[in-house]
């Protein structure tokens, strides 16, 4: 029987040649080109950014910065910015591996952001609304105080000027370095938006890649519409973790955008070049026929 | 079946077995042993003492977990009369992770809603191992409704790991479902006092968790996430369950100091499994006091109370 004489395993040593032999890879400089982790092309990096942040060949959308999705979901200069200077603070005294505010300073250099939400009022083909924008870049856009009063007030801005609110949506959810005050802020953003739902106010997400967990949990699944960006992946609990929990196979492409629209979670998905236009028209259909607003018509009944 | 000991307790099992020893022989052999009795006595008590003064954050979890801990139906048996229990969502299915229906705290009427663990392997597949799907969260939400048309008070008796992580749970929008339930609870124009009564897990706790009170047990827990993922996550090893559970101040002392919840409810020495109608006694005080209380209150009142205690829950820098 050759076959089991055979040596079944010959040994190379391919990690000495490694060393000994220059990579026969290119380096590429870092940042200026990058390969599309959707088609895997080789993009020039300034291209990609010119082009709304999509795979010039499969349009893969990458995350948004919080500044560039402002741009483009709002007329040139009308966008006000509110509570700018608002900062986390590290109220548990987080003993982690790294403690929190250098985590924060970190965060803030690399985004020049003071943490992962910018709110305030704008308007979109002169239609005013409150705009809410999500930067993933910030801690994972994860919610810890801020990010919840941020929301919270942007909620309540567009209650006391009764505009219709959109948020932009991106989050790894609970920020833990905050431990229980993180989970109360799913229960304050809820809060705040159930007295716009009261007040008849429309409430517009638009879901981007990843919005998960506590975000996905509170004030993301509430809108009366909910938009989402194609390939966003949308959950609550993370795959790993179902994976560990329940042994199953995942289906293909589970907790993707295209998935929850198949069951029923998402109104639409958008991509981002048509997004600019098809916000427009949701906030024509939602506010253009209302002559008296709602919560007002309410009370007119009543009476 | 022997019983379930955690490793703190076992100073306190091994005295309380050599006195049951003692007690066996002077019961056999005529031996006077009163005084070593006494000086047994005494130890035990001396070191439950030592040992339930002094827990850590990571023990309070393990006795939050503790397999004999009373869980939300053994608290309905004890504490309320009449249960009259509801099932399903209406939309898709029944789950028994979730317990709800009427009940009679004396003579006040409430809705009752509980996560509700297994006692066996059998229970726990049955229950989920108190792990809600989305249709937990429905019912739920139904039931609290029916309590608001009806005037009648609600009681969340909340004891669970999280909402549960499965590819169902996932489909049919875990997420929406408990976000639903937050934004609706806010509505709600009667009083409603949510427990923790063991296990606060997360968004799963919160789900059915939006109260005028929040109320802990002394033993037990409510964060964000498990000591044993945030390790994983923060530490990259398990090993420092311990030290995440200490850090993300998840015993009902630190979320009063917090300023999340409003009262903590006394246990029996040792926790509540060591003596189930002290334990429901002292709940039901507790809920009644709040109860009353909170009854006094309108229902616009008490939907500005229960928004104004959410909303003060921010800790930030404004320059």
């Amino acid at each position: 029987m050759a076959l089991f004489r055979k040596a079944r395993y010959s040994t190379l040593n391919p990690t000495d040649k490694r060393e000994d032999q220059p990579s026969k890879k290119k380096e590429i400089p870092h940042g200026l080109w990058e390969k599309c982790p959707q088609c895997s092309e080789t993009i020039y990096a300034k291209q990609k950014e010119e082009n709304l942040n999509l795979c010039p060949r499969c349009s893969y959308h990458y995350p948004m910065t919080a500044w560039n999705r402002i741009k483009l979901l709002t007329d040139e200069g009308s966008f006000l910015e509110f509570d700018a200077d608002m900062e986390s603070v590290d109220k548990l005294q987080f003993e982690g591996v790294a403690p929190y505010l250098s985590k924060l300073e970190e965060n803030k250099k690399k985004t020049g952001l003071k943490d992962a939400v910018v709110y305030g009022t704008a308007s979109l083909d002169e239609r005013k609304y409150v705009l809410a924008v999500m930067d993933f870049r910030f801690l994972g856009a994860s919610m810890g105080c801020v990010v919840g009063e941020k929301v919270t007030r942007a909620a309540e801005l567009a209650l006391k000027e009764k505009l219709p609110f959109v948020i932009a949506t991106a989050s790894g959810g609970a920020r833990m370095y905050e431990g229980m005050l993180s989970l109360m802020q799913m229960a304050k953003t809820s809060g705040a938006l159930e007295r716009l739902d009261e007040a008849g106010l429309p409430y517009i997400v638009i879901m981007t890649h990843p919005t998960t967990a506590g975000v996905t949990a509170s004030f993301a699944s509430l809108g009366d519409l909910i938009l989402a960006e194609p390939g966003a992946m949308i959950a609550f609990a993370g795959p790993r973790v179902i994976k560990d929990t329940t042994q199953a196979k995942l289906p293909e492409g589970f907790q993707t955008a295209e998935f929850l629209l198949k069951k029923g979670l998402i109104d639409k998905i958008i991509g981002r070049k048509n997004l600019r236009n098809e916000l427009s028209l949701c906030l024509e259909y939602v506010t253009s026929s209302c002559k008296v607003h709602s919560a007002e018509r309410g009370k007119a009944q009543a009476k | 079946m022997a019983e379930f000991v955690l490793e703190f307790e076992k100073p306190i099992v091994e005295l309380e077995s050599k006195i049951r020893e003692l007690q066996n022989l002077s019961d056999s052999s005529n031996m006077n042993v009163d005084e070593e009795l006494s000086v047994l006595t005494k130890k035990v008590e001396e070191t439950k003492k030592a040992i339930y003064d002094s827990l850590t954050a990571w023990q309070r979890v393990q006795l939050a977990r503790h397999p004999s801990r009373p869980y939300s139906l053994d608290y309905i048996n004890l504490i309320f009369k009449d249960f009259l229990e509801f099932h399903g969502d209406r939309r898709y299915a029944e789950d028994p992770a979730i317990v709800a229906g009427f009940a009679k705290l004396d003579n006040q009427p409430v809705m009752i809603i509980g996560t509700q663990k297994g006692r066996n392997t059998k229970e726990n597949v049955f229950r989920n191992f108190g792990c809600p799907h989305p249709e937990g969260y429905r019912k739920a939400l139904r039931l609290m409704k029916l309590a608001d048309k009806s005037c009648v008070p609600v009681v969340c008796l909340i004891d669970t790991p999280g909402a549960f992580p499965g590819i169902a749970s996932e489909e049919r929008h875990i997420g929406e479902a408990i976000a639903v339930n937050l934004r609706e609870m806010f509505s709600l124009s009667v009083p409603v006092l949510a427990v923790v009564i063991g296990e606060g897990g997360s968004g799963g706790a919160l789900g059915i968790g939006i109260g005028n009170r929040i109320l802990v047990m002394e033993n037990a827990y409510y964060s964000v996430i498990t000591p044993e993922g945030c390790a994983a996550i923060l530490w990259k090893d398990r090993a420092y369950s311990a030290k995440a559970a200490e850090s993300l101040k998840l015993t009902g002392k630190d979320l009063m100091e917090l300023g999340i919840v409003d009262e903590i409810v006394k246990e029996p020495l040792g926790g509540a499994h060591k003596n189930y109608e002290e334990a429901a006694a002292l709940l039901k005080k507790a809920i009644k006091k709040n109860i009353d209380s909170l009854k006094k209150m309108s229902g616009e009142e008490l939907k500005d109370q229960r928004y104004k205690k959410y909303r003060s829950i921010t800790y930030i820098k404004e320059s």
